[in-house]
C-alpha cells in the first residue's frame, strides 16, 4: 500500500479483489475476501450481505440506482441459496438534489422491494455538501433464510456440471455505457436489472441440485466464470455461440471495441448443476418471464489447479477467457 | 448484425482454414505472416484463429497499435501539458500508459485535469463550453484518426476557438512498412495489410513497397472470415510465386481510398520524420501541423519538450512492435506486466500485442 486509490480498484477485476483481500485481512475477518456470509441461528441458516451503490448516471434505460440497490443485495442473497427477507436502506445525498428526483428513486426502491418480496425494515439518511458525493449514493444490507436443502458455494462447482445462464449477458453494462452519453450513440439497449428471487424459488421447487450460483455483475460473465473456476479449482468450457447476447448489445460492443462477456448484468444468474438436471432446469426457467432466455452455455470440463476458463469461439477456434483486468477501454481506431 | 454475423460463420471459417492448411502443406516449410494492424492482432486472439492453422504458420504482430509505437518522448509531452495545468483530452487507451512509474490515470487521481474523449469533436465541444480553460488534444493514431483531427482543427479556425491545441504524435503506415521490410532479421513471407488505414489511403501506396520487396500482401477486414481468407490468399500467392497487393476487404476499401479524408489530412498536416518505438527514426513517417496552423500546436505554444526515459528493465515492447519477439518471450509478461499494471505500452491498449495475447491467454 502507499499509493492512491484509482478507479480500477472498483472495476471488478484483479485490483479490486486484491484491495478487498487487504481490507479483510486488516479487519481480521474470518471469511477473507467474501462479500457475503452464511451463519447458523436457531431454526436454520441465515444469509447476510451488504452492498453500496453508485451509478453514473443514476438513471439508465430499464434501471435506476434505487431499483439497483434493492436487486443488487437481493441477488447477492439469492446466490447464497437464500430467500431474501429484510433489507436496510442508507442514503447519502448530495446537497441540492431535487426532492422530486429523490422521491422517484424511493418509488422504484419500493416497487423493487415489493417485486422481490423483501421488506425494508431499517435505514438512515445523510446529506453531504455539494461535491461531497455525486447526487446520491445508496447502501443496502440484507438478510435471508437459506433454503434448507441447498448448499451452494463458489467452491462447489464439479467436473461434469452444466453451466446455465438465465438470460442475455451484458445488458446492464451496455445500458450504462449508452446512457453516459459520451459516445452520442442512439441505441435501444435496456438494463436487465431484476430480482432473481423467483428464479431460485423455481429451481428449489423443481428439486434441481445446485452446486454454485453466481450473479455476473461487475466484470461480467467472463469474470464470474473465472471466480468459480479459481475457487472450485476446475476447468470450465463455454461456447460463444450459445451465450445469449442481444443484438443491440453486441452492436454497441462492436462499435466500442468492448467484449460483452465483460459487461455487467444485474438480473442474471449463472447456475452450476449436475448435467442430468440441466435440461429440466432450463425448461422450467424458460417458463418464467425473467429467465425466458435461459440457456445451457457450457460445462465444467475437468479439474485444474489454477482454474481455467476456455471459450470455443463462434469462428471455430479455442482460446482462454481470462478475468477482467482493469476497466475496458474503448479503442482508438 | 448484418455484415458481421455472416463473416463469423464457423463452418465457412473452418472450410477456408482447411484450404489454407492444404496450401501450407504444399509449401512444405514454415511461413511467417505479419498482421500489421493491432485490431487484426486482437481479432485473431479474440476468435482463437491461431488454433485453426497448422503449426508451420507463424502469425506475428507488427507496428499497428498507435499507443505501442509512440516513444516515451511523445508521452512525456502529454504529461508535461497536464502538469502545466492544461486540460488534457485523450482517447481512453492513453490513460494507463506508464512513464516513470506514473500514468495519466495517476495524474488524474492527483487532481490534474485529464479527460477521456471518444472523438476530437468532444474536445472541441468542451473547449467551446469552457472558454477559460486551455485544452490540449492528444493526437495519436494512424491515417484513420488524423483526418478527424484535421477536420477539428479546421473547425476551430473557422469558429474562432483558440483554447484548443494539439500534440501531434500521428504516424503513417507505409513508411514504417518499408523500414520493416528492409530489416534483414525479420524474414516476413507475407503481409496482412490494415483494413481501416487502407479505407483512407486506398491500395496504391502499398504497390511500390510490395514490388520492391517481392512480398505477397492482402488488405484485410477484421472478421474471422476476412482474416482466414486473407491468410489463404497470401499462401496462394506464395504457392504461385506471385507478390502483389490484393484487396480482400473490397466491401470497404476502394482503390483510391477516401479522397476527401486524405485531402483534409494534407491540408492541415505535413509529413515529417518521426521516431517509432522499436523501429527508430523513420523518414516522412509522422505528421506535423502546417505553418498556417502553428497557433494550434501545443508543443510550440507551451514549450513542451520530448524527454526520453530509460526503458523499464526487461521490457521487450520495442522488439514486440517490430515483430522480432513474441510477448511470451518477455520475462515481465503476465508476471510484473499485466493489463491492470502495464510496464510497457504494448500491454495498455486493446490493440496492443501483449494485451491481445494476455486477453486470449496465450
Amino acid at each position: 500500500m502507499g499509493g492512491r486509490i484509482i478507479l480500477e480498484h472498483g472495476a471488478g477485476g484483479r485490483l479490486m479483489h486484491e484491495l478487498i483481500r487487504e481490507i479483510s485481512s486488516r479487519l481480521k475477518t474470518p471469511s477473507r475476501g467474501v462479500d457475503k456470509a452464511v451463519f447458523k441461528m436457531q431454526g436454520g441458516r441465515v444469509a447476510f450481505t451488504a452492498d453500496s451503490f453508485v451509478m453514473k448516471p443514476p438513471v439508465v434505460k430499464g434501471c435506476d440506482i434505487g431499483m439497483l440497490s434493492v436487486n443488487g443485495t437481493v441477488n447477492d442473497l439469492v446466490t447464497m441459496g437464500a430467500n431474501p427477507k429484510y433489507l436496510s436502506l442508507s442514503l447519502i445525498i448530495e446537497e441540492g438534489l431535487e426532492e422530486d428526483f429523490l422521491m422517484r428513486i424511493i418509488g422504484s426502491i419500493s416497487d423493487a422491494a415489493e417485486r422481490a418480496g423483501v421488506k425494508i425494515v431499517t435505514g438512515d439518511v445523510k446529506v453531504v455538501e455539494k461535491g461531497g458525493c455525486d447526487k446520491i449514493f445508496i447502501n443496502t444490507s440484507g438478510v435471508g433464510r437459506v433454503y434448507s436443502n441447498i448448499r451452494v458455494s463458489t467452491l462447489n462447482a464439479k467436473p461434469g456440471d452444466a453451466v446455465i445462464v438465465t438470460g442475455s449477458v451484458g445488458d446492464h453494462g451496455a445500458a450504462v455505457l449508452a446512457a453516459r452519453g459520451e459516445f452520442q450513440l442512439e441505441t435501444d439497449v435496456s438494463s436487465d436489472c431484476a430480482s432473481l428471487t423467483r428464479i431460485l424459488e423455481t429451481l428449489v421447487r423443481r428439486r434441481i441440485i445446485l452446486h454454485t450460483l453466481i450473479d455476473p455483475t461487475r466484470g461480467g460473465l467472463a469474470t464470474s466464470l473465472n471466480e468459480v473456476a479459481a475457487s472450485s479449482k476446475v476447468e470450465i468450457e463455454v461456447e460463444e455461440e450459445k451465450i445469449p447476447v442481444k443484438e443491440e448489445v453486441s452492436s454497441l460492443c462492436e462499435i466500442l471495441g468492448i467484449d460483452p462477456l465483460y459487461l455487467g448484468c444485474e438480473g442474471r444468474l449463472v447456475i452450476f448443476t449436475p448435467l442430468r438436471y440441466a435440461e429440466e432446469a432450463v425448461k422450467s426457467l424458460r417458463r418464467l418471464e425473467e429467465s425466458k432466455d435461459a440457456c445451457l452455455i457450457g460445462r465444467v470440463s475437468g479439474r485444474s489447479r489454477t482454474g481455467e476458463v476456455r471459450l470455443l469461439t463462434r469462428a471455430g477456434g479455442v482460446r482462454s477467457l481470462p478475468m477482467l483486468h482493469g476497466i475496458p477501454l474503448p479503442r482508438i481506431c | 448484425m448484418r455484415f458481421i454475423q455472416e463473416y463469423r460463420d464457423g463452418e465457412l471459417v473452418r472450410r477456408i482454414a482447411g484450404k489454407a492448411n492444404e496450401l501450407l502443406e504444399r509449401l512444405g516449410r514454415g511461413v511467417k505472416i505479419m498482421e500489421v494492424c493491432g485490431t487484426h492482432t486482437m481479432a485473431i486472439a479474440r476468435h482463437g484463429l491461431k488454433s485453426l492453422f497448422k503449426d508451420s504458420l507463424d502469425l506475428v504482430s507488427g507496428p499497428g497499435c498507435p499507443v505501442c509505437v509512440t516513444p516515451d518522448s511523445g508521452f512525456s509531452m502529454v504529461f508535461q501539458a497536464a502538469e502545466a495545468g492544461k486540460t488534457v483530452a485523450t482517447f481512453g487507451d492513453m490513460m494507463r500508459v506508464p512513464l516513470n512509474g506514473r500514468s495519466l490515470t495517476t495524474l488524474r487521481s492527483e487532481g490534474l485535469d485529464v479527460r477521456v474523449v471518444y472523438s476530437p469533436y468532444d474536445a472541441l465541444r468542451m473547449a467551446e463550453k469552457e472558454p477559460r480553460k486551455e485544452f490540449v488534444m492528444v493526437g495519436i493514431g494512424f491515417e484513420t484518426t488524423s483526418p478527424l483531427f484535421a477536420s477539428t482543427i479546421l473547425q476551430c479556425r473557422s469558429r474562432g476557438i483558440s483554447n484548443l491545441r494539439l500534440i501531434s504524435l500521428f504516424k503513417l503506415i507505409p513508411p514504417a512498412l518499408s523500414k520493416l521490410l528492409e530489416a534483414k532479421d525479420l524474414k516476413i513471407d507475407g503481409l496482412m495489410l490494415p483494413g481501416h488505414v487502407s479505407t483512407i489511403i486506398g491500395v496504391r501506396p502499398y504497390v511500390e513497397i510490395v514490388e520492391k520487396h517481392s512480398i505477397p500482401a492482402v488488405i484485410t477486414g477484421f472478421e474471422p472470415v476476412d482474416i482466414v481468407e486473407s491468410i489463404r490468399m497470401i499462401l496462394k500467392q506464395l504457392v504461385e510465386n506471385r507478390s502483389e497487393v490484393e484487396n480482400e476487404y473490397s466491401r470497404t476499401v476502394r482503390q483510391e481510398g477516401n479522397v476527401k479524408a486524405v485531402r483534409l489530412m494534407r491540408e492541415v498536416f505535413k509529413p515529417v520524420d518521426s521516431e517509432w518505438r522499436g523501429l527508430g527514426l523513420i523518414e516522412g513517417s509522422g505528421l506535423a501541423l502546417r505553418e498556417e496552423f502553428r497557433s494550434f500546436d501545443a508543443v510550440e505554444e507551451y514549450g513542451l519538450k520530448p524527454v526520453e526515459t530509460a526503458k523499464p528493465a526487461g521490457c521487450l515492447c520495442g522488439e514486440v512492435v517490430r515483430g522480432s519477439r513474441k510477448p511470451f518471450e518477455c520475462s515481465l509478461y503476465r508476471k510484473a506486466c499485466r493489463p491492470d499494471n502495464p510496464i510497457g505500452p504494448c500491454m495498455v491498449s486493446s490493440e496492443g500485442t501483449c494485451a491481445a495475447y494476455f486477453y486470449a491467454g496465450m
